[in-house]
């Protein structure tokens, strides 16, 4: 049979039909944006009395829980900002997106952010995968990028407009592998990771190298996957350990620790900011129960003395009835750090709010003081909390820098190039 | 005179796409021509697997599986192979939008692309020798198993990332090349369409159909149904790869969860809302449902986060019931009959086989 | 050795859950020759039930297993109503439109079910995980220790209320009328029709039948293994469970439970497996039920205990 052209237009003019459907809408670019996708660096006049900052989280889909309560954050430090007249006396609008944690989702968005010419900055992406889809089309734009919360070393180094206001993983990996060794004295520690999250196994990797640099002994590295409900085939594996390091996230961990107490395991459960959720202890049978005494690193404490932290959590859990959980508290201090360099670069132009970025110095944020380092990583001090009953108890601080943990930052540079 | 007519058509055709190529990433707005490339990529995807579902009746729901390996082999292929066999590639990956970019990246993405199709046409055969033996419902479950193997392959293989991910060598600065162009998705996308439209109205593609219709009677009009049912396979999984290779290649990251069985789902679901076999309906279908979420984002605007919680649920109920009222897909069997608005030639056969179904 | 026993334990406490879903797919296949991919939904909707009767009865931790049991029982039989319910629904206004039509229309329909499941219940209940309260009792009495071997009397407690279900279910299916006429409509159809028994009713009861025992499976799982509570959870599961009935020969009810069993007891004994150099088996424990499935497919093309039809012209 031969081909014969009409046939073939028969064939493909459905899809020509809606492509035109799709262009006839508002698919055109802007005529005085012409330039293409680079050269948008200040063409984000601060028009009117607005400042529109865009907001990529996963209201659906498999992390939507971070997702939602990041944008709480973000929002509640919008209201907190505007209602104290905005900032520059505009006021701040927030255009929020789902990207149903989905990668491609997040850099569709991102891509239809770098087409607003209205938007100064982007606050965006808890999970580090998905951070990692959008940045490129952001940077590229030369939109300023803000993560609340991804940890993973690689985010911030797709380019120089990209900034976190976290740490990183090593530091993570290193604050309780330290912990462990030099608070509790331990020298035989398990490992279980989840095989399907990049976190849980850059958290495992890093942990391990450093707790057994520090002279301990891992005796066993197992993997499980979230998804799945029973533990215990695993637990058999780890038996004997001083410790488990679990760096998973806290929907799991209650869990597995009920079934690890269920089968005589009765060592200290260790694991990252994944656990810190208000939910964490009901998910281990309740107060008292499996996760009792336990110990995990994270980005802030709410019983932290500052008088900022505490006027923060009383605010917030008079709106909203309960208390800020630590992605919220970063979402908050991601959109206060950018209004803040908004503020000092003295207008919403994108390169100058980057350099206003770059240059964040001991900024006195909720969740720390936070100096933004050259890599446009947070410089910030980790806290490990206990959980004792239903609250989870300061216990100490690591801070990158200063006295003893000097080797802190230099020990995270090093594990962050051999990521 | 056939010749000539047929080469002036696909030179023709050629510059088509290479002018589009050029003129849409600058005229378009980005968010639109990037909707614009995930659609081509979903059509091929579409189409490729509607060979399979559509034509011999076969049940796969891995499809998506096939897209991964070829993503993943591709892009290995470009990043891993970068030294040896495309050293004048940037390391970043960032080509220049203009002419010669295009001719720098075009060897790399047509060997990414051959090789990544190839790879998963073999997986393809291996997957469509268990179809000699197991029908239709068991078949489907080996199809996503099959998939999930694979997910799961990926994810245990630390050179591609693991779970973190491939976006390339990052010890030695390689990114995966962002070389896909228009111009290779839609010259895919013509391709793929092509073949199976030629297959549809060929003596060969009538093998297909008969043993979608009843393999019985086709083995015993001499059909060899074994070889019919493979020969689907592999060629959709040659055109899936393929698709792989330019997602990689377009996206320049790629994600184990990015080709799970629900996205295997939602090839399937094109498929099916297109009309089983008629491959305009998986064109439009696969358009449709790539660019409709992005329709309503941005006409809900500010809403849209908000609706976007209703909008699986809104989808999932579109879907049952466009099955209960018509079970055949939006546009059946047959294909869209824009011919209506040209001059057309047509045997009285293919008017009967393109009616067939309605 | 003791490694390879305690991993037998824990495989036949999980095998017992799937066991449990397989049989709803199973017998659905049976009368409906239809994959019903929203059944692991079903298993999700019957976790949820259970987690709001139980806060609505106030559940908490007793301190006899006896006790936990008589505590659980409403929750278990509110869980299988409203499930079965569910079943009933979803039987009607979903697949009984389609019972003429192209089977891949089904299945997609089937899709669209699960799909609106899950979304659905994410936007009731939120995607936040939920947890069922404690209700056995915990600490040193909870298990029974043989040597090194550790077997926690929740996994008893599960495997012997899987194992009672489905005993009332196989009697249901072999004694009783409407299990006589289950098995002759799945058997052939036309016949039980012309035979006057009505097909609609049994297609019906038996949705209903395997609606309750995920159900039942979702509350046992919530309760007994501590489980997340997750719209999501019913796809792993269900696909797993799924799995388990195919291996096990779609349609027959003793395949499903020996298929539930057989792969509760390979994902163990795959997830227990040290790493032997640097090659850890744990990773690759969810591919094990899909390369299992292959294996058995490959041998017994109809699974271990199915009826091999041959075609008829």
């Amino acid at each position: 049979m031969r081909i014969s052209r009409t046939d073939f237009l028969r064939i493909l003019l459905p899809g020509v039909v809606a492509a035109a459907c799709l262009l006839g809408s508002t698919g055109c670019k802007p005529a005085e944006d012409g330039g293409g996708t680079a050269g948008g660096g200040s063409s984000a006049s601060a028009s009117g009395d607005e400042i529109k900052v865009g907001v990529y989280v996963s209201l659906t889909g498999d992390t939507s829980t971070f997702g939602t309560q990041s944008r709480d954050g973000i929002q509640f430090a919008v209201d907190e900002l505007n209602a104290a007249g905005g900032v520059l006396g505009k006021k701040i609008v927030l255009d929020i997106q789902d990207d149903q944690s989905r990668p491609d989702e997040a850099k569709t968005v991102a891509t239809k952010f770098a087409s607003d010419p209205k938007i100064v900055a982007v606050i965006g992406e808890v999970a580090s995968t998905l951070s990692k889809n959008a940045a490129p089309v952001l940077q590229r734009a030369q939109i300023p990028m803000i993560s609340p919360s991804s940890t993973n070393p690689d985010v911030t180094k797709i380019g120089d407009y990209i900034f976190r206001v976290c740490f990183i993983d090593p530091f993570q990996g290193y604050v309780m592998a330290k912990f462990a060794r030099e608070n509790l004295k331990l020298s035989n520690v398990a490992v279980m990771r989840d095989q399907a999250n990049d976190y849980s196994v850059g958290l495992a990797d890093v942990f391990k190298r450093e707790f057994q640099k520090m002279g301990g002994k891992i005796t066993a590295d197992v993997s499980y996957s979230a998804k799945d409900s029973d533990f215990r085939s695993q637990l058999t594996q780890v038996k004997g350990a001083d410790a488990i390091f679990i760096p998973g996230y806290y929907g799991e961990v209650g869990t597995i620790a009920r079934q690890a107490r269920e089968q005589g395991i009765n060592v200290p459960l260790l694991g990252g900011d994944g656990w810190d959720s208000d939910k964490l202890v009901a998910g281990a049978g309740g107060p008292g129960k499996a996760l009792e005494g336990c110990y995990f690193s994270t980005h802030y404490s709410k019983d932290a003395k500052e008088p900022r932290v505490q006027e923060f959590v009383r605010a917030y859990t008079e709106k909203k009835g309960v208390p800020p959980a630590s992605l919220v508290a970063q979402g908050y201090d991601a959109m206060m750090i950018l209004a803040d360099a908004i503020k000092r670069a003295g207008g919403a132009d994108r390169a100058k709010v980057r350099d206003a970025l770059a240059q964040t110095k001991n900024y006195p944020a909720v969740t720390g003081d936070i100096t933004i380092d050259e890599q446009r990583n947070a410089t910030k001090s980790a806290v490990v909390l206990q959980v004792k009953g239903d609250e989870f108890q300061f216990v100490t601080t690591v801070s990158p820098t200063g006295g003893g943990d000097a080797a802190a930052g230099e020990s995270a540079a090093t594990t962050a190039k051999a990521e | 005179m056939i010749f000539l007519k047929r080469a002036a058509g696909i030179a023709l055709t050629l510059a088509v796409l290479l002018i589009l190529s050029f003129v849409l990433p600058a005229r378009l707005q980005d968010v639109v021509f990037r909707v614009v490339m995930l659609s081509g990529i979903a059509i091929i995807m579409a189409v490729s697997l509607n060979l399979i579902n559509g034509f011999t009746g076969q049940f796969s729901i891995g499809h998506a599986g096939f897209q991964a390996v070829g993503a993943y082999v591709a892009a290995a292929l470009t990043v891993y192979g970068h030294q040896r066999l495309f050293p004048f590639l940037p390391q970043d990956g960032n080509l220049p939008a203009t002419f010669s970019g295009f001719l720098t990246g075009a060897p790399a993405m047509l060997a990414a692309m051959l090789v990544g199709g190839l790879v998963a046409a073999v997986i393809g055969f291996v997957v469509g020798q268990p179809s000699l033996r197991l029908r239709g419902d068991y078949l489907a479950i080996v199809t996503l198993g099959f998939g999930e193997i694979i997910r799961v392959v990926v994810e245990n293989t630390d050179a591609v990332g693991g779970p973190r991910g491939f976006t390339g060598n990052i010890d030695a600065g390689i990114s995966i090349p962002g070389i896909a162009s228009f111009f290779w998705v839609y010259l895919t996308v013509v391709v793929v369409i092509l073949v199976a439209r030629n297959l549809r109205f060929s003596v060969e593609g009538l093998k297909y159909l008969s043993v979608r219709e009843d393999e019985i009677a086709a083995q015993a009009m001499g059909v060899d149904t074994t070889r019919v049912k493979v020969s689907a396979f592999v060629l959709g999984a040659f055109f899936a790869g393929v698709a792989g290779a330019l997602y990689a290649h377009y996206e320049q990251s790629v994600l184990p969860t990015s080709f799970g069985f629900i996205r295997s789902f939602d090839f399937v679901t094109m498929v099916v809302l297109g009309g089983l076999g008629s491959i305009s309906g998986s064109v439009l279908a696969a358009v449709l449902l790539t660019a409709l979420p992005e329709l309503l984002r941005s006409s809900l605007g500010q809403l849209g986060a908000e609706f976007n919680q209703y909008r699986l649920v809104a989808y999932a109920l579109l879907l049952i019931v466009l099955m209960l009222v018509r079970p055949q897909g939006i546009f059946g069997r047959g294909e869209i009959d824009f011919g209506k608005f040209f001059r057309r030639r047509r045997t009285a056969a293919v008017t009967a086989l393109e009616n067939e179904g309605r | 050795m003791d490694q390879i026993l305690q991993q037998l334990i824990n495989g036949v406490q999980l095998g017992s859950i799937y066991a449990l879903i397989a049989l709803g797919y199973t017998m659905v296949y049976g009368v409906l020759r239809l994959i019903n991919f929203a059944h692991g939904d079903v298993f999700m909707v019957g976790a949820f039930v259970g987690f709001y009767s139980a806060k609505a009865l106030k559940v908490a931790e007793q301190p006899t297993f006896v006790g936990a049991l008589a505590t659980l029982l409403p929750v278990l039989l509110i869980a299988m109503a409203a499930c079965s319910v569910l079943g009933l629904c979803i039987e009607r206004l979903a697949y009984r439109p389609l019972r003429r039509a192209p089977r891949l229309t089904a299945l997609i329909t089937a899709i669209g079910v699960s799909l609106f499941l899950v979304n659905g219940c994410q936007l009731l209940f939120g995607a936040d995980p939920k947890f069922f309260p404690q209700v056995t009792p915990t600490g040193e009495a909870a298990t029974i220790r043989m040597g090194n071997i550790t077997i926690s009397k929740d996994q008893m407690v599960m495997v012997v209320a899987a194992a009672l279900l489905m005993a009332v279910l196989t009697y249901i299916v072999n004694y009783t009328r409407m299990g006589k006429a289950m098995r002759a409509v799945s058997f052939d159809a036309d016949a039980a029709a012309l035979m006057g028994i009505n097909i609609d009713r049994v297609i019906s009861f038996t949705f209903g039948l395997g609606a309750a025992l995920a159900g039942a499976g979702g509350v046992l799982f919530a309760a007994l293994t501590y489980a997340k509570i997750l719209p999501i959870m019913g796809i792993q599961m269900g696909l797993k469970a799924f799995v388990a009935a195919v291996v096990g020969g779609i349609g027959s009810i003793p395949g499903a439970m020996l298929g539930g069993m057989l792969m509760g007891v390979a994902e163990s004994l795959v997830k227990g497996s040290p790493s032997w150099g640097g090659f850890e088996p744990s990773r690759f424990a969810d591919a094990v039920a899909f390369i299992l499935l292959i294996i058995v497919l490959l041998l017994r093309p109809a699974g271990l205990l199915g009826r091999y039809a041959p075609e008829k012209v």
